[in-house]
């Protein structure tokens, strides 16, 4: 086995300084009747790295990559070109196989780039602080709900119809739980959000309110009069941003008045993979630090004087405070918080600025020639680099004859919404700077086709 | 890189008088490389990415984000120097031994990580039409029946993020069922000893928490327990083998008392690593138990995250697992099983944890780490990581307190406490020395049932080479610490920084940038 060192003699010589007779004696203390005596059977013994990745191989060739032909889904996961450096740097070793800074000594490297993720997202975002990271956009947009709970002791939260149906998903399961009550539905085909609703709908016991912003349908709107709206009931306004590189064109929802503003920062760094790993982006006002979930790195000085890094305010978390913990999140994606921060880096904020108007240019080019497609036009008055279609049918089953021909053309609100017959002829598309004039022709030729 | 850096040589600094000899004008000490914050070196002008096209100025009208950022940018070149520079001040199991007690840091094969890169899973998305992911599926699929027949359970989910949210799976699992009872059970029992995010998880999910005592050979105590056990004890969680070392041996005799109760029993499998190939935790009664790819199967921790924790459940608590998880057709291929079609196919399931499908980068690293060992291979982890593990309780026991060495061998890592230290000395000095000597400390300060605990896990990826060098090494430490060697105190001297002012950081917070 070419990853385990220890030789037949190595055993041996370790047995006897042990004063164990055998392996077996190590393991005295499995009862009997739970002990196995040979490898589990029915499973293939070990194998060659030659026919590991022969094996992977075929597999991963079963699926259509995003890149092997035009390609235009979003819906809360973005294609976005990754510079090659980002993935080199993410595989230096001492970054790939460190552990929690927990010795910060010998953890500067991640616990100054922590530092700088957390300075850079809070920039971004247009907050005073961020985390150093929470498992994805879902999970943070969950925390945030619960983290408001604390600070207003109210325990009521108002969805906006806008939000991701999965995020709205997964705050349901936990609210089942916790005696969190949510006020959610699902959206309607209109251009305009439903925040001036949601702001009439806030009352003396409501903790939060939570819009999303560029919002699932791809809107966008000003926040600034719900956020007053929540202010003047003691209410908190929560952003949930699934696209970061909106940020570079559009007013951050900090700047707006929101005090929290969680995120999806997969856009930035880390690629599609297939859902996951992602990186959860959790920002706040300075005054709500101490109620924040996750870790969070902080500058300080050491014996001689020198700037270093700490994690610090780990009294909020688990291994301290056990179960008075502001969150049981303990690992974080700290990986993928390198990946975007160093993609961040490269950008600068020329560079995010240049590639968000990019983003958007192509996304409305993109909906000037898919509305020329006969029986199809555009939902929305503004958008950022995603819009909803509304077709003449069905999406779904558009969506599956697109893939036929090989493009992969938005996520239809029948997957996202199923059941909801009224949104079921509603296509999501997104356009990043990935997807080319000729990508959109193909797709605009192929939709007219489909639908004829 | 322009800019002086403020954390190195600052001209006032041999101001204050005394001239030591070590200070350089750069701050640097040959390869021990300073390096300044991207806010110090980058400018809001600079970008390292060239693009094709000329953007417009967009027509956003009050939306328009027109004040300042202030993100920084670097050139491609800059920014490789800058984050290779930031690397070399980290410690990693690419250097060497990495001893964190029940963190599990052992190699991280390159081929998982080549694996992981294939277009076909790094480029696709979560939400593309089914039947152009069915090799992502068939991943997911393999890796669930190796997860299942090697922990001989029933079924597992796929999705929890990393282990505490694995931890939140399992126990509103344990919610759901007991309410598809008409049960209303708060209780959960967890052993002093449990990781912290054990009570964590099980106050999240509205449970109150009660300790359970444990022998003074570190185990759970049965008869305690069982005399708290009732109508009220919704389960326990055990973590097994347990976080002193130890494997529970009364578990089954545990999980067969709960049951009769009608609780449920939580195991926390961060340790499944000591025993993968050679038990499986479903003979021993256990209902739900997370495992943490990133250490029984070796996806990287890459600092802090990602994980990956699926959970392994029993036939009783199966039909609450989460959505959306991936079935295999008597057709052939794969469906994804979503709200859409849970009514039909998993009407009972508690609800959905995450977006997506979990962490598919990290399924498809440990598929590659499963099956390069095989069911051979596996099992050899599990032996050789508990006798790494005895071998280096056995080899420091006479000069570190072992304070469960008289309980049998201990499972995959060995514990020991401050006993017998100098005057004014402590495990977190031992830990400092550690690293002058070139390694990464074991965990400190846990579990918090042994004072001082040194908590020493080598994993099987270790050669005897390298554990004799670092018990050497850790000899010679521990004689410093009972000898009352003051340089201790201020170690490490040979590390990029020394002590870091912890509790001046989390008086004065200064979370981001503020220049």
């Amino acid at each position: 086995m070419r990853y385990l060192p220890l030789t037949p003699d190595d055993r041996s010589a370790m047995l006897a300084t042990i004063g164990a007779a055998s392996i077996d004696d190590l393991f005295a203390d499995v009862p009997a009747e739970a002990r196995l005596d040979g490898p589990i059977a029915g499973l293939p013994p070990h194998a060659s790295e030659l026919a590991v990745e022969r094996h992977m191989g075929a597999l991963a060739r079963r699926n259509r990559a995003a890149g092997d032909g035009p390609f235009f889904l979003g819906a809360g996961a973005y294609r976005h070109h990754v510079p090659a450096s980002v993935d080199h740097l993410i595989q230096r070793g001492e970054f790939l196989t460190a552990y929690t800074p927990y010795q910060p000594e010998i953890a500067q490297g991640t616990l100054q780039m922590l530092f700088e993720f957390q300075s850079q997202v809070a920039r971004l975002l247009g907050t005073d602080v961020a985390n150093a990271s929470m498992y994805d956009g879902s999970t943070a947009c969950w925390e945030a709900i619960v983290m408001a709970r604390r600070i207003t002791k109210r325990a009521k939260a108002l969805l906006s119809t806008g939000v991701h149906p999965h995020y709205r998903s997964v705050a349901r399961t936990m609210a089942k739980y916790t005696g969190d009550v949510l006020v959610d539905g699902d959206p309607a085909l209109e251009a305009g959000t439903d925040w001036a609703a949601l702001a009439a709908a806030i009352d003396k016991d409501t903790s939060c309110v939570v819009v999303q912003y560029p919002d699932i349908l791809g809107r966008i709107d000003d926040m600034t009069a719900l956020a007053e709206a929540c202010q003047a009931a003691g209410a908190l306004l929560i952003a949930v941003v699934t696209e970061p590189v909106a940020l570079g064109l559009i007013k951050a929802p900090g700047e707006m008045g929101a005090d929290i503003v969680v995120g999806e920062g997969q856009s930035l760094g880390v690629g599609l993979q297939f859902g996951g790993p992602y990186v959860g982006l959790f920002a706040c006002k300075a005054k709500y630090v101490r109620q924040m979930p996750g870790r969070l790195c902080g500058e300080t000085v050491d014996a001689n004087g020198k700037r270093g890094f700490v994690l610090t305010l780990s009294t909020r978390e688990q291994h301290i405070r056990r179960e008075k913990a502001t969150s049981n999140i303990c690992t974080n994606s700290g990986l993928c918080a390198l990946a975007f921060s160093i993609h961040m880096t490269l950008l600068g904020e020329a560079g995010l600025r240049r590639l968000a108007a990019i983003n958007h240019d192509r996304a409305k080019m993109a909906a000037a020639e898919l509305a020329k497609v006969p029986g199809v036009s555009v939902m929305n008055d503004s958008f950022f680099n995603e819009f909803t279609l509304l077709l003449p049918a069905a999406a779904r089953p558009v969506v599956h004859t697109l893939a036929e021909k090989d493009i992969l053309g938005g996520v239809s609100l029948g997957r996202l919404f199923p059941g909801n017959d009224a949104l079921a002829n509603g296509l999501v598309v997104a356009v990043t700077e990935t997807v080319t004039e000729d990508d959109i022709a193909a797709f605009a030729a192929a939709l007219k086709e489909v639908l004829a | 890189m322009t800019a002086l850096n403020r954390a190195g040589w600052r001209p006032e600094m041999n101001a204050a008088g005394g001239a030591d000899d070590n200070v350089t004008f750069t701050g640097n000490r040959a390869l021990m490389l300073e390096e300044p914050l991207i806010f110090e070196i980058g400018s809001t002008e600079t970008t390292g990415v060239d693009f094709d096209e000329a953007a417009s100025a967009g027509d956003l009208g009050g939306l328009a984000r027109s004040a300042p950022i202030g993100l920084p940018g670097l050139s491609e070149s800059e920014t490789v120097r800058h984050y290779t520079r930031l690397s070399r001040q980290n410690y990693a199991i690419d250097l060497g031994l990495f001893p964190l007690g029940s963190c599990t840091m052992k190699h991280n094969p390159r081929l998982n990580e080549k694996v992981a890169r294939m277009s076909g899973f790094a480029d696709a998305h979560p939400l593309q039409p089914q039947e152009t992911v069915q090799g992502a599926y068939a991943v997911i699929h393999e890796l669930a029946e190796w997860l299942v027949t090697l922990t001989g359970m029933h079924s597992v989910a796929m999705s929890p993020k990393a282990g505490a949210h694995g931890e939140l799976c399992g126990i509103l699992c344990i919610k759901a069922a007991l309410e598809a009872r008409g049960e209303d059970r708060r209780v959960l029992l967890v052993p002093e000893s449990a990781h912290g995010t054990n009570p964590a998880t099980a106050a999240f999910a509205g449970f109150s928490v009660e300790d359970i005592p444990a022998t003074s050979e570190g185990r759970v105590d049965l008869a305690a327990l069982k005399a708290r056990l009732g109508p009220d004890i919704a389960g326990v969680m055990i973590t097994n083998p347990n976080t002193c070392g130890l494997f529970e041996r009364d578990m089954k005799a545990i999980s067969d008392a709960v049951h009769a109760v009608g609780g449920y029993v939580y195991c926390d499998g961060a340790n499944f690593n000591a025993i993968v190939g050679r038990v499986r935790p479903g003979d021993l009664g256990v209902d739900a138990m997370h495992i943490n790819l990133h250490k029984t199967f070796s996806t990287p921790h890459g600092g802090g995250g990602p994980g990956s924790g699926p959970v392994v459940l029993s036939e009783a608590l199966a039909p609450f697992a989460p959505l959306p998880f991936v079935a295999k057709q008597a057709e052939g291929g794969f469906r994804l099983i979503e709200e859409e079609s849970a009514d039909e196919q998993h009407p009972q399931s508690f609800g959905r944890m995450t977006a997506f499908h979990g962490q598919m980068g990290m399924f498809t690293r440990a598929l590659a780490y499963i099956l390069s060992h095989g069911a051979d291979g596996l099992k050899q982890v599990a032996e050789d990581a508990v006798l790494n593990a005895n071998y280096l309780l056995r080899s420091l026991d006479d000069v570190l307190d072992a304070p469960f060495g008289a309980s049998g061998p201990c499972m995959h890592e060995a514990l020991f406490s401050d006993r017998g230290l100098a005057e004014g000395f402590s495990t977190l000095d031992i830990a400092k020395g550690l690293i002058d000597e070139g390694y990464h400390p074991m965990t400190v300060y846990f579990p918090l049932v042994v004072h001082g605990a040194m908590l020493v896990e080598p994993t099987e990826t270790e050669s005897k080479a390298v554990l004799d060098q670092f018990i050497g090494a850790l000899r010679s430490i521990a004689m410093r610490a009972k000898n009352g060697d003051p340089a201790l105190k201020s170690a490490p001297h040979f590390a990029p920084r020394a002590r870091l002012d912890e509790t001046g950081a989390a008086r004065k917070p200064v979370l981001a940038w503020e220049g």
